[in-house]
């Protein structure tokens, strides 16, 4: 049985830790509300360009634009988000473990695919596996704004358009509740599907005509496609972080309870034996 | 006088969202100056300032881009970025400015003076705005 110094010492370790854990819980909660609202404020974007982008593709005009278009794939992109520090959870892992499968079951060569890697965690996965990282943004802030990932945005988009890769693929942890995110796999580029389904279809007098219009707009789209993961993708993050760091502390109290009662009973045992010891040592002397 | 609903959009958030009795912008096909009834239109923007004028009062936001979509009731213009006049943080576009123009002076490699022309672009277009409020 461990004395009860080392009992001491652990739960006294125990403790600091868990106040560690739960103040980054509580970071992480308030991050959470932010991504939560940033993602909000996104929405009428999105749906907006949306609208706009699957009324001019679907509309009467027969406009083509090479986005539009699918062709041959001799090389597939994928774009992976992940975070740049641990402590997450699963959150990571689960992405990292499903990219990994998909590519193992489509790809035989490495030569197939490219990655382009938004996070440190997920860039370093791919690179231990001598996979090819073509793309790679690293220290995105936890509040991005459209800035901070414009420029990798337009140049996987070029990717596409320079034809070096052939489709894309977009990876992240779709933001469901706080204490849900799901891994989800869309297919950013050919822009293949439009929900048609769309009642407020408009037709439209193009300025100057549709072609022109297309090649600002789709690329603007698929740009905001992605940006759209990513701050899905945060808000999924932070609410990992937060259940990771509410289990850790959960944990540690749990921890704390069971050693604080091995203490007591080690205390007592101590105690009961220092009686018998002086009892035992009076009787001697009687 | 009718009015028309305006809403300025950026994936950080709405930034304009106001009854107004003309839009009047810079598109890449040149000038277009919008009022209520138009006909639905679409069209790209260059970088440049939009000018809301509602009665005597006019307001200005600067954009980087995007486009413009007109229905019969509502204009939407979706910008990856949009400033108004009042919010533009005039030292920072003059700092853009000035980083840009040494950029140019310094290189000759043809995307980044591009990339650095494109900037000087949005940082005078901030800068103008700026003074117009």
């Amino acid at each position: 049985m461990a004395s009860l110094r080392d009992i001491k010492s652990r739960i006294t370790s125990t403790k600091k830790t868990s106040q560690i854990t739960k103040a980054m819980q509580m970071v992480s909660a308030s991050k959470m509300n932010r991504a939560e609202a940033n993602a909000k404020a996104y929405v009428p974007y999105m749906d907006k360009i949306q609208e706009v982008v699957s009324s001019i593709a679907n509309g009467s005009t027969d406009a083509s634009h090479p986005m539009l278009v699918s062709r041959p794939v001799k090389k597939t992109g994928y774009l992976v988000i992940t975070s740049d520090r641990g402590l997450a959870g699963a959150y990571n892992s689960s992405i990292l473990r499903h990219v990994h499968k998909t590519i193992l079951e489509r790809h035989k060569s490495n030569d197939e695919f490219v990655i382009i890697a938004i996070g440190r965690v997920g860039r370093d996965f791919f690179v231990s596996r001598n996979m090819h990282v073509e793309l790679e943004v690293i220290g995105v802030p936890d509040q991005p704004s459209f800035a901070d990932i414009s420029s990798l945005a337009k140049s996987t988009v070029n990717l596409y358009l320079n034809e070096l890769c052939d489709e894309l693929y977009m990876y992240y942890n779709h933001y469901v509740s706080p204490i849900q995110q799901d891994v989800t796999e869309t297919q950013v580029l050919p822009l293949a599907d439009f929900n048609t389904s769309n009642a407020t279809l408009t037709s439209y007098e193009f300025e100057p005509n549709a072609e022109e219009i297309l090649e600002v707009l789709l690329p603007q789209y698929a740009e905001s496609l992605i940006y759209g993961a990513l701050l899905d993708g945060k808000a999924s993050e932070h609410s990992a972080r937060m259940t990771a760091m509410k289990n850790a502390t959960d944990n540690a109290k749990e921890l704390i309870d069971s050693l604080s009662l091995q203490y007591n009973r080690a205390r007592q045992a101590a105690i009961t034996q220092e009686i018998t010891e002086i009892v035992g040592g009076a009787a001697a002397l009687e | 006088m009718k009015t028309i609903k305006v809403n300025v959009v950026t994936p950080d958030g709405p930034v304009y969202d106001a009854e107004v009795e003309m839009v009047s912008t810079k598109a890449k096909s040149g000038e277009l100056g919008i009022m209520a009834g138009h006909v639905p239109t679409v069209a790209p923007l260059t970088i440049g300032a939009v000018r809301l004028k509602n009665g005597s009062n006019t307001d200005y936001v600067a954009v980087n881009g995007g486009f413009l979509e007109v229905r019969p009731d509502v204009v939407t213009i979706l910008a990856q970025s949009a400033e108004r006049a009042e919010t533009i943080d005039l030292a920072r576009a003059q700092a853009a400015k000035a980083r840009a123009e040494q950029r140019l002076q310094n290189n000759d490699g043809s995307n980044d003076t591009k990339r650095a022309d494109l900037s000087l672009k949005r940082a005078i277009n901030r800068i103008q705005i700026a003074e117009m409020r």
